[in-house]
């Protein structure tokens, strides 16, 4: 829980002078300094963590070190400012979207209000156009040529230590959820900056724990939390049981590292074993046996969320390469995902790029309705609720709304499946076969105008609640709109990062409302060949007309 | 201050220009010399910085989808906010040269007591952004009926339009004065908006001043201090034609506005101007959401970076793999106590 009660957040997120309360800034931006105190910064990883991926990946992750953030001295190496600087150049030279970020950003503030940590705590640096100049006036100074004749009046500032705290303040207060960029004229992508950020905070070892850790745990043992493989499987089997309890159904079509099956089925490893979204997981696996398809989960690649995404392009690339080198291994024909947010954003826009061709696998067709996935044709890896939704306009799946009528759900656009996929119409499509009541949040906070959780991009962390409190605020907000008008309790999302966040922030904003994945609902609704009467769903909630 | 700096740099480059005009040689300096020389950099420069854009690769696909993509044939897709083809990314440039499409969705947001957020329309910047844009495309078009002789075709009808407003003698040029509102409109915001006076530098005020200005010269030129036209036209058809020569009947404000004009054309490379071709190079736009369909290949991308191998991963949990009934590629060795020893060393440093 965060450390501030709700009663004085409500009151202090509208009458603190901020920017967004009315209060009016004076003086230069870049002449406040960021102030790190505890609450307000992720800590930074352990010395082990950081040997262990500089082990992996040489020369992007800086010395390895035990460092305290609220100190003058980061123990940076001595040439640390020429170390970014050239990192600097070289992204430069590597990334288009970089260059042209850099160099057309009128500050026309069309992005300004559009930040949820904007919105949630009013500092004028999580603007997104402030948190692009605090690069950006580093850029100026040394690759442009009004900055290095013109210096401060051209916006432009040399590389000190107070800025590099800034950035590390700053650039882990942006979730890269890329709201900002679906208002930007020029489409900059605060994302793409905030990445370039914390690829160079990397170089000279300015990190944190709680990305680094689970990456690094991905890459040993193929899951965040460091699950060997014997307990990620009995995880996994213990919600056989309890299925088995809310549906007097065992499941059998459920496998672990199997060569020869259809198909490889990718999940962000959270469902297997944190709350809510081992109910989704329980969604994905009753729909699989419905239609009784042929699969299986591996425990190497059981990962898909990536926490190299948070962290630098090349640690991104090495843990999303485990699955086509399963897929591969295992022989599987194409790749199913679950739902998650981040990992699809990698394996829509990133893993064909990174580690394909995936020539060894087919172009994915459903088994059971002979669809061709042409969207997918080359990366070879589709979504559940692609799939699940060719399902039900096919009439493959034996459903019964009325299960979920004890839900009154609403849907949050998970940010990365949104604005960098375009998936917004199948969970929808879902929701509507599944749900009796299913009511929209306000019109500027979902599909492509979503708003983030505010705990993405590895900021899911205890350190900082309430400053997760504070930028999920816009989101919880919206939930808590139609929670009042129309009586939702439960909020579905498709991140696995929003079950594990939402969570934490409806317990604060909104406490009657509850969260789940899509696939859950669906996999409530199913009718399973020999079950028992329903009396519960699969959190073993008593259904409408049961209770009591 | 930030706005007193680029006020203070306009003012002296109207005083430049004011002395120049009045100094011998200075005319043949500010009417032949500089505005070829503006040319030469405006152009070079800017295709030096598309260029310079160019060169660095785009190693991923990275549109923001800005709407539903391409998927299941029973789901309608937004064609032009999350285009799947070529054609439909061209489209989606062309929607936000044109028509602004992305300052069109803009918002305003916010905070009431509760607390409650509210996210108005906001559509004024889109609207006084677009007003500024095409007046300036149509007055830089009437402006070649001074650079061609006989006139180009579409200039009269756009003349005729755009100065359907006859008082007294002079036609009234519309897009003048819509172009000093629109500015004015853009640099008082920046100045009463809280918000936007923080982030705004010199170099948001100094265009918008300097555009100012070259309009109001134009127009003064064309209301008040008349000019002579006649010598003006000769003198721009000479520019054109590479001969060109200047007479005296030329009056002063006529060098303030063209030396302003070069000013802008030499700033427009090295300035945020240059977001007029950035828009065009922005990958979040221009490219198709198909990156699942088709490869994009990235030319740098690191073909050394592996993943952990899964042998690796098994001879670390092969036991414990075995124990759990999981398949696994080679059975359990009798003895090997060196890799188990290498296991556990890994094992104690994570």
């Amino acid at each position: 829980m965060a450390d501030t009660k709700v009663a004085e957040m409500k009151a202090k997120v509208v009458t603190e002078p901020s920017l967004i309360t009315g209060a009016v800034p004076t003086g230069n931006w870049w002449e406040v300094e960021a102030i790190f105190k505890p609450g307000n910064y992720c800590y930074p990883a352990k010395k082990s963590i950081v040997e262990y991926h500089r082990k992996n990946l040489s020369g992007i992750f800086g010395e390895p070190r035990d460092w305290d953030v609220e100190s003058d001295d980061w123990q940076l190496p001595e040439n640390w400012q020429e170390i970014i600087i050239d990192g600097i150049k070289e992204r430069l030279d590597k990334f288009r979207s970089l260059k042209v970020f850099m160099d057309c950003c009128v500050r026309c503030g069309a992005c300004a209000d559009k930040c949820h940590f904007f919105l949630g705590t009013g500092d004028p640096k999580n603007m997104p156009v402030l948190r692009a100049e605090l690069l950006r006036s580093v850029y100026r100074n040394n690759f442009t040529l009004a900055g290095k004749i013109l210096g401060e009046i051209a916006g432009a500032r040399p590389m000190t230590f107070k800025v590099l705290k800034e950035w590390f303040m700053y650039y882990y207060q942006c979730t890269e959820c890329r709201r900002c960029s679906v208002f930007c004229p020029y489409g900059i992508d605060a994302a793409e900056i905030t990445m370039m950020g914390r690829e160079l905070l990397h170089l000279v070892g300015v990190n944190t724990n709680w990305i680094l850790e689970p990456a690094a745990n991905s890459n040993r043992t193929g899951n965040h939390l460091g699950l060997q493989p014997h307990t990620f499987k009995e995880n996994a089997e213990f919600l056989l049981d309890d299925i088995e309890e809310a549906t007097g159904v065992r499941l059998q079509s459920l496998s672990f590292n199997r060569k020869g099956a259809e198909h490889l089925f990718v999940i962000p490893s959270a469902d297997v074993f944190a709350d809510p979204g081992i109910f989704t997981f329980m969604g994905y696996l009753l729909i699989f046996d419905h239609i009784g398809l042929d699969y299986t989960i591996s425990t190497y690649a059981s990962e898909g969320g990536n926490f190299g995404l948070f962290t630098n392009n090349q640690l991104m690339k090495k843990l999303n390469a485990k699955i086509y080198a399963e897929a591969k291994r295992l022989g599987v024909k194409w790749i199913l995902g679950g739902e998650c947010g981040h990992m699809w954003r990698v394996v829509h826009q990133y893993m064909d790029t990174m580690n394909g061709p995936a020539d060894f696998l087919e172009q994915p067709k459903s088994s059971i309705t002979g669809t061709v996935f042409t969207n997918a044709a080359s990366t070879k890896m589709v979504h559940i609720n692609e799939f699940t939704a060719d399902l039900i306009y096919h009439n493959k799946l034996k459903i019964d709304k009325s299960r979920n009528d004890h839900r009154v759900v609403t849907y949050h656009d998970s940010c990365n499946p949104a604005r960098g996929m375009g998936l917004l119409d199948e969970p929808r499509y879902l929701l509507n076969s599944v749900c009796n009541n299913f009511y929209e949040m306000p019109e500027n906070t979902i599909r492509e105008k979503t708003f983030c959780c505010g705990s993405g991009t590895g900021l899911n962390t205890n350190e900082i609640m309430d400053l997760r409190m504070r930028a999920g605020l816009p989101r919880a907000n919206a939930v808590g709109y139609v929670a009042n008008r129309h009586g939702v309790n439960m909020l579905s999302c498709i991140c696995a990062l929003d079950r594990a966040t939402l969570l934490a922030l409806n317990q604060y904003w909104n406490p009657e409302v509850e969260v789940c994945g899509v696939s859950e609902l669906v996999g409530n609704a199913l009718i399973m060949e020999g079950e028992k009467e329903r009396e519960m769903d699969l959190r073993f909630a008593p259904l409408t007309g049961v209770e009591g | 201050m930030r706005v007193l700096q680029a006020f203070i740099a306009v003012v002296a480059l109207i005083l430049v220009a004011l002395v120049l005009a009045q100094v011998p040689g200075g005319q043949v300096l500010l009417g032949i010399v500089l505005p070829y020389l503006a040319i030469i950099v405006f152009l070079g420069g800017f295709i030096y910085r598309v260029v310079s854009w160019a060169k660095s690769p785009v190693p991923f696909r990275i549109t923001t989808t800005c709407g539903q993509a391409n998927s299941l044939p029973f789901i309608r897709q937004n064609k032009l906010d999350c285009p799947s083809t070529k054609a439909g990314a061209v489209g989606r440039v062309l929607l936000e040269v044109l028509l602004f499409r992305s300052l069109f969705r803009n918002t305003q947001a916010s905070v009431h007591d509760g607390p409650k957020l509210a996210y108005g329309s906001s559509k004024w910047l889109w609207l006084f952004a677009l007003l500024f844009h095409y007046s300036l495309l149509v007055i830089i078009l009437r402006h070649m009926r001074l650079f061609t002789d006989p006139i180009v075709g579409f200039v009269l009808p756009l003349k005729f339009i755009d100065g359907f407003l006859e008082i007294g003698a002079t036609t009234i040029y519309l897009s003048g004065f819509i172009l000093l509102a629109a500015v004015s409109f853009l640099f008082l915001r920046r100045l009463v908006k809280p918000y936007l006076r923080y982030i705004s530098l010199p170099a948001d005020y100094f265009p918008l001043l300097l555009l100012f200005a070259i309009g109001l010269s134009g127009i003064l030129m064309r209301h008040v201090f008349r000019v002579d036209v006649v010598a003006i036209k000769e003198l721009s058809v000479g520019l054109t034609t590479f001969t060109p020569a200047i007479s005296d009947e030329i009056g002063v404000v006529f060098f303030v506005h063209i030396f302003l004009v070069c000013v802008l054309l030499v700033y427009f490379p090295f300035s945020k101007l240059m977001h007029a071709g950035g828009v065009f190079m922005s990958p979040t736009r221009n490219m198709a959401n198909n990156s699942r369909m088709v490869r994009h290949k990235n030319p740098w991308n690191d073909p050394k970076i592996k993943p952990r191998s899964y042998a690796a991963y098994e001879d670390e949990f092969r036991e414990v793999m075995i124990g759990a009934d999981l398949p696994v590629d080679q059975e359990l060795a009798v003895a090997e106590p060196e890799e188990a020893a290498q296991a556990s060393t890994e094992q104690a440093k994570t």
